[in-house]
């Protein structure tokens, strides 16, 4: 539970497009990660990577390492299934499986895959998740209820008691709250408030408040140019960078002067 | 009519305040269709001069009345009314236009088959029938059993060079097939008649016929609709739902059949559904293939088989002496062909209705 992430020298392509250029970085266990920028800087390409669901994308490669806990995940015996396993994602649409009802978006990470489970440790699993996800107590009484009809802010909650459910080591999380209302929002930020004490959590966001907010260490992404790559020009804890940043850009950018 | 004005209506007014610059002059809704009437009168009334007919008198009756229709409007409701009055005539006229040719089909067929839609027609076959009586019970039968085949052969087919395309290909080869998927879609029927016939003649000898032959040409048919159909209803499945399924650490195959392919279900369905719709009145492979017999045939695999198009055909062509009653078999197997059309459409729209995600709140 909760692991490591060391990044080396990491360049993410699109085809022949360098659109991430040297990324080194250590996410901590146990904390939560805010990477922030303009758009099109590379945070969600750069996310989507630590999950190798960059190379789903037609002509998606990587260079470079990204090691978790001393398992090298971009290494040559490595299928990116396991790795997907080992850490979870939610993007920033709700995106819950309209064909399955609450119950069974919950308990997709295991019956999609097939595991065996008694029926009653899975209606376990799926009571601990929605209870994780702060989504519970809405829900208890309809759970054969198809899930997208619920609200956005509640499909979203659903959809990251589907990610814990397969109990990942680390959560990634593509904005995930920028579909959605402020109250919804504050549900969700309080929600990975609770998550950090069990899983590693890296979040983009364009929201400096919500960084600012939730994250312990903050990463500044940009780019000089476009269809230049992408880089990280900062990163450290999420206080100095909203207080007194080493770079001016970040500073720039922070304050509003840029972008 | 909405209220517009800012001035209070005074008590027991309806209407609103009239605005500036505009003409509140309005046509009772009614005018349009008294217009049509009274000229429908006119043209009538001059039936005997003109010397008309029913179509001509329909024609000159909406030609004249949607002129009528408008110049009226016109002269009381202004220009923009009067426009709209006329594309609305237009629209209207053109979808009566469209439904001539159905419902003339629909009425021709029903009125000359209703006359053998009898029990004998679907219990007895043509052994020993000379004139009278008689039925078609072994083409219902051969169409049935041909269809299934077909459907059988062509379904797993479509379906996964469907899947390939969509989630599998890419570059030069998803051209390439998409190409020939494409032309295979063109391709006339007796062409695929003709190219079964050939493929089995190669290893039965000339002459053969057999209804599985029929199955093959149909399918060469049958296979480009389920491709583009299904193809189509993949594409439509969100990306979003395959990456979050991904992103639980399921594999591709795996999302392939569990998430993708349910979302799915009811438009492939409904695609599948109207394909067989397409092959089942097929007539010219079948003719080559399949050829035909009297009596009733129930193994694909030995010998001619009855279908109900090569039926019809052939009860129309070689009636017998005297022509009536084979004719009116073949009106009949016409009618039944209809029949079996439209249910398999109503089929399609039932798949789609039952399958398609529920949202329910």
């Amino acid at each position: 539970m909760a692991k490591r992430i060391d990044v080396s020298d990491l360049n993410i392509y699109y085809g022949n497009f360098l659109a991430v250029e040297n990324v080194n970085v250590s996410i901590e266990p146990r904390s939560i990660t805010a990477l922030i920028g303009p758009s099109g800087c590379g945070k969600s390409t750069f996310l989507r990577s630590i999950n190798r669901m960059h190379e789903v994308v037609p002509g998606g490669r990587v260079e470079g390492k990204i090691v978790m806990d001393g398992q090298d995940l971009y290494g040559a015996d490595v299928d990116p299934v396991d790795v997907r396993r080992q850490i979870g994602m939610v993007f920033q649409r709700p995106n819950p499986f309209p064909t399955m009802s609450i119950y069974e978006n919950v308990a997709a990470g295991i019956r999609l895959n097939n595991k065996k489970m008694r029926k009653s440790d899975l209606d376990d699993l799926v009571e601990r998740s929605l209870r994780g996800a702060n989504l519970w107590n809405e829900v208890k009484d309809r759970l054969n209820r198809p899930g997208a009809g619920l609200s956005g802010g509640q499909q979203q909650r659903l959809c990251i008691a589907r990610a814990i459910a397969v109990e990942p080591d680390v959560l990634l999380m593509d904005e995930p709250a920028s579909a959605l209302d402020p109250i919804s929002t504050l549900a969700i930020e309080d929600l990975m408030a609770d998550l950090k004490e069990r899983f590693t959590i890296v979040i983009v966001t364009h929201n400096m408040q919500q960084a600012a907010r939730v994250s312990e260490q903050t990463g500044f992404f940009n780019l000089s140019g476009v269809g230049q790559p992408g880089r990280l020009i900062e990163f450290n804890p999420t206080e100095k960078i909203f207080s007194n940043p080493d770079q001016k850009a970040t500073e720039d950018y922070i304050s509003g002067r840029f972008g | 009519m909405t209220q517009t004005s800012t001035a209070p209506a005074p008590p027991g007014s309806s209407a609103p305040a009239p605005r500036r610059g505009e003409r509140t002059r309005r046509l009772p809704t009614w005018a349009p269709w008294a217009a049509f009437l009274g000229v429908a009168a006119v043209v009538g009334a001059l039936w005997p001069v003109l010397d008309l007919n029913a179509a001509l008198f329909v024609l000159y009756t909406v030609v004249l009345g949607t002129l009528a229709v408008y110049l009226l409007t016109r002269a009381v409701e202004g220009s923009r009314r009067a426009t709209d009055r006329l594309v609305t005539c237009l629209v209207v006229s053109a979808f009566g236009l469209a439904m001539v040719p159905l419902v003339s089909l629909v009425w021709e067929v029903v009125s000359r088959g209703a006359a053998r839609l009898d029990g004998e027609f679907f219990t007895s076959s043509l052994v020993g029938i000379v004139g009278e009586g008689g039925g078609a019970y072994h083409a219902i039968m051969g169409t049935l059993i041909i269809t299934a085949l077909t459907t059988l052969l062509s379904v797993p087919i479509g379906l996964m060079t469907a899947i390939f395309l969509v989630e599998y290909a890419r570059g030069r080869l998803k051209r390439a097939i998409t190409f020939l998927v494409d032309v295979m879609t063109g391709i006339p029927s007796i062409v695929a008649g003709l190219f079964a016939y050939a493929l089995f003649a190669i290893f039965l000898g000339p002459g053969i016929r057999l209804g599985v032959m029929g199955a093959v040409a149909l399918s060469v048919l049958m296979i480009p609709v389920v491709v583009r159909s299904a193809e189509e209803v993949l594409k439509l499945v969100p990306n979003e739902l395959r990456e979050a399924s991904y992103a639980l650490g399921v594999p591709k195959w795996r999302t392939i059949v569990k998430v993708v392919i349910p979302t799915s279900i009811a438009g492939l369905g409904t695609g599948v559904t109207l394909a067989i719709a397409r092959v089942v009145g097929e007539t010219a492979p079948l003719l080559i293939t399949l050829g035909i017999t009297n009596a009733t045939n129930l193994d694909a695999f030995d010998g001619r088989m009855a279908t109900l198009p090569v039926y019809a055909y052939y009860q129309l062509t070689q009636p017998g002496v005297p022509p009536q009653f084979a004719t009116d078999r073949a009106w009949t197997a016409a009618l039944v062909l209809i029949i079996l059309v439209m249910g398999l459409n109503v089929v399609a729209r039932l798949i789609s209705r039952f399958f398609a995600p529920k949202t329910g709140r």
